[in-house]
């Protein structure tokens, strides 16, 4: 009977997060096409360094200790679960434990460690959040759901981290009565830290009582993680998988190199070469001409919209960031944020009433304001802070040339800055003939 | 002051080792023109076979391209390609680190392949090749110099090493802003800031940047960017330290320090 249900239970989880994935793929590959597909041997290095050894996290070593605390542990964590998930389908009882004899103690028991480590990382955490109010994380875009979702995350980290214990240790009761399960007679399973809570908290139970916790404990253990699984795509958890593919696709040209718009090289060769075949640029006649820049979410490329389902909201670019710290209304967090929104709210109009639906909305205007991306200094601080390379820059030039090239709303001075440049050569009104003269003055 | 440009050299079939790329602040900014002719005494101290485009010279197109206009960028970019292209032109050394990052970066991929390197590092290495010394000028010994790093010579081109290691020539005492390097705060002038009015907020951002710099209790507060050298100095006017602090930047101190 358990085992039908274990294995229902786990053909549920699997293929609702599979149904999830599926849908955040169709989202990101919405975006414009961008080649990332060079370098393989740097990018493999990114993605350890990054992801993986999580490097750019130690800029900010408190946070980053408590980080990896969780992360260790959710990592080790897996091979507990692939127990689990045995046993659950075969009715054994830590199919491991006979098969592994000492190692299997070492290994529960350092689970159990990094457990108790993860469980005052949680708490550091929530305190964080909700006593001391660091500034990144009571910015306004955090109000209301993100905030929730940040707590909602630690609590489940929290239930998660209690199952494991009221298993082991109501296990490690019974076991030295000789009631864990019919291979175990009598013993101990000298689990590093249920060995000993175990008894302090479950000694005075009676056997049933502690076949039910430690019942409980296993269920409620399985069960959370299903949870936490399927709940990550609705999430900014999600950046505990997709940090790997989203390093691993970083840009890894200079921060400063903003990209070439090839479609502009060739009007501008056009205007330029007075041999030029004016209709030669009509080699594809049938393709609808793209729009300069970005004003939705389906104008950026795959990799922004990877981006900012891999943002966990972290903050480090805003709190960073010169326009934000001396209070204008740009956050690349935020921008981050509403590209993810408004691609989910795309995604899920192109599913229900055909690819290409027009909602008469767009991430500039409805999502984003142009005062936020006038803001910008393009100082690449948000970018270098990152701990998952993200690059809210290149989204922010991309609102900004599809307003610019597309809509000419431009700041009035910078379109006076602009038609210097057009008619003199310099941002300002200096003619170019005079430009030597710095070397006649004293 | 012996200033070269390449149409004189071509015309006495000359070829210059490395071009000079001035800038538009360089030419047109009456401070930067002076950070301008600080490099081109630098440059002739050290008999560097040089040489500048002069009216042949336009701007880069960066700040039209950080505006998000690239038809402008790319017209500016094209038309500077062709003369330098003409030019031959293998090397260059910017005084402006928006300047060297285009030039660097953003023109390959329109045919402009150079080798481009900062006023900092090219000083660095005069310096360390022994054909300038800092002698019989200004004493900055044990004085107190910070260093802010302009954006577009740090994060995006990872250069911070070349300037800070001048004024530890200097034998300065280098004072770290506790936001430098990769961590340093932008001069509030990048991404064509530098030719609109800042957006409604609470503050203006180089005065927040003026704010680490004075802090420091520097005297001398070193950059090498012409706009960040801007943007500083009205900062140190807000707080009316001007009397007490001084704005420069680094090719200044070293031409002052070996008496140029």
């Amino acid at each position: 009977m358990e085992i039908i249900l274990f294995a229902i239970l786990l053909s549920a989880g699997l293929g609702f997060f599979a149904y999830n994935a599926w849908k955040v793929r169709y989202n990101i590959v919405l975006g414009q096409d961008l080649d990332r597909s060079d370098r393989k041997g740097e990018r493999i290095k990114t993605m350890l360094l990054v992801a993986f050894g999580q490097k750019k996290m130690f800029t900010r070593p408190i946070p980053a200790l408590l980080h990896l605390a969780l992360y260790v542990a959710f990592v080790i964590t897996q091979i507990e679960l692939i127990e689990i998930a045995i046993d659950g389908l075969s009715g054994n009882h830590r199919f491991f434990y006979f098969k592994l004899g000492g190692f299997y103690t070492f290994m529960i028991s350092f689970i159990e460690i990094l457990s108790v480590l993860a469980f005052v990382a949680t708490l550091a955490f929530l305190a964080r959040r909700n006593l001391l109010k660091l500034p990144r994380f009571t910015m306004k875009e955090l109000m209301g759901w993100p905030t929730k979702d940040a707590n909602f995350i630690l609590l489940m980290e929290i239930v998660l981290i209690c199952c494991i214990f009221s298993m082991n240790g109501a296990d490690e009761v019974l076991y030295s009565r000789g009631g864990s399960h019919v291979e175990f007679a009598k013993g101990h399973f000298d689990f590093a830290i249920s060995s000993c809570l175990g008894p302090l908290l479950f000694n005075d139970l009676s056997i049933d009582a502690l076949h039910v916790i430690e019942r409980v404990g296993w269920w409620g253990h399985i069960l959370m993680v299903f949870a936490f699984l399927n709940y990550l795509p609705y999430s900014k958890h999600f950046h505990i998988l997709l940090a790997f593919p989203n390093t691993y696709f970083s840009n890894l040209e200079q921060k400063g190199k903003f990209t070439n718009m090839e479609s502009v090289t060739n009007e501008v060769k056009l205007m330029l070469d007075p041999n030029a075949d004016p209709y030669a640029a009509l080699a594809n006649p049938d393709e609808a001409p793209k729009r300069f820049g970005a004003k939705d979410v389906t104008d950026l490329t795959w990799k922004n919209l990877l981006d900012a389902y891999t943002c966990t909201e972290c903050g480090r670019c805003s709190s960073s960031c010169p326009a934000n710290i001396t209070g204008k209304e740009l956050s690349p967090r935020k921008i981050m944020m509403d590209t993810r929104d408004r691609l989910v709210e795309v995604g899920e109009n192109y599913r229900k009433h055909g690819k290409g639906f027009d909602d008469g909305k767009s991430l500039l205007g409805d999502y984003i304001k142009e005062e936020e991306i006038w803001a910008c200094t393009s100082c690449n601080a948000c970018v270098q802070e990152c701990p998952v390379n993200i690059d809210p820059l290149s989204i922010i030039v991309d609102l900004r040339r599809y307003l610019v090239m597309e809509e000419s709303k431009v700041p009035s001075e910078l379109a006076g800055m602009l038609t210097n440049i057009e008619n003199n050569g310099a941002p300002w009104q200096f003619a170019q003939t005079e430009r030597l003269n710095w070397a006649n003055e004293d | 002051m012996r200033v070269p440009t390449m149409a004189e050299m071509m015309a006495n079939g000359e070829t210059p080792e490395i071009l000079f790329w001035v800038g538009c602040a360089g030419s047109f900014d009456d401070r930067a023109k002076k950070i301008t002719k600080a490099i081109v005494k630098i440059l002739n101290k050290c008999q560097v076979n040089f040489a500048v485009l002069g009216t042949e010279e336009s701007c880069t197109g960066d700040p039209a391209k950080r505006a998000g206009n690239e038809f402008t960028f790319q017209m500016q970019a094209m038309m500077n390609i062709e003369v330098l292209n003409a030019y031959e032109v293998k090397k260059i050394v910017t005084a402006c680190p928006h300047c060297f990052n285009t030039l660097k970066n953003e023109y390959p991929e329109l045919g402009g392949n150079y080798e481009v390197i900062h006023h900092t590092q090219l000083i660095q290495d005069l310096i360390n090749t022994g054909k300038l010394a800092l002698e019989g000028g200004e004493t900055f010994k044990g004085k107190k110099i910070t260093f802010h790093d302009p954006c577009y010579l740090g994060r995006a081109n990872d250069v911070y090493e070349a300037p800070r290691s001048l004024i530890e020539k200097l034998d300065a005492e280098l004072v770290e802003m506790k936001r430098c390097k990769t961590k340093g705060l932008c001069c509030g002038a990048g991404g064509a800031q530098m030719f609109k009015e800042a957006e409604k907020g609470n503050k203006e951002v180089n005065v927040e940047r003026t704010e680490d710099a004075l802090g420091t209790q520097a005297e001398i507060i070193a950059t090498g960017c012409p706009f960040c050298n801007t943007m500083m100095t009205d900062g140190v006017k807000n707080f009316e330290k001007e009397g007490e602090v001084k704005v420069m930047d680094v090719a200044e101190l070293i031409a002052h320090a070996a008496d140029l």
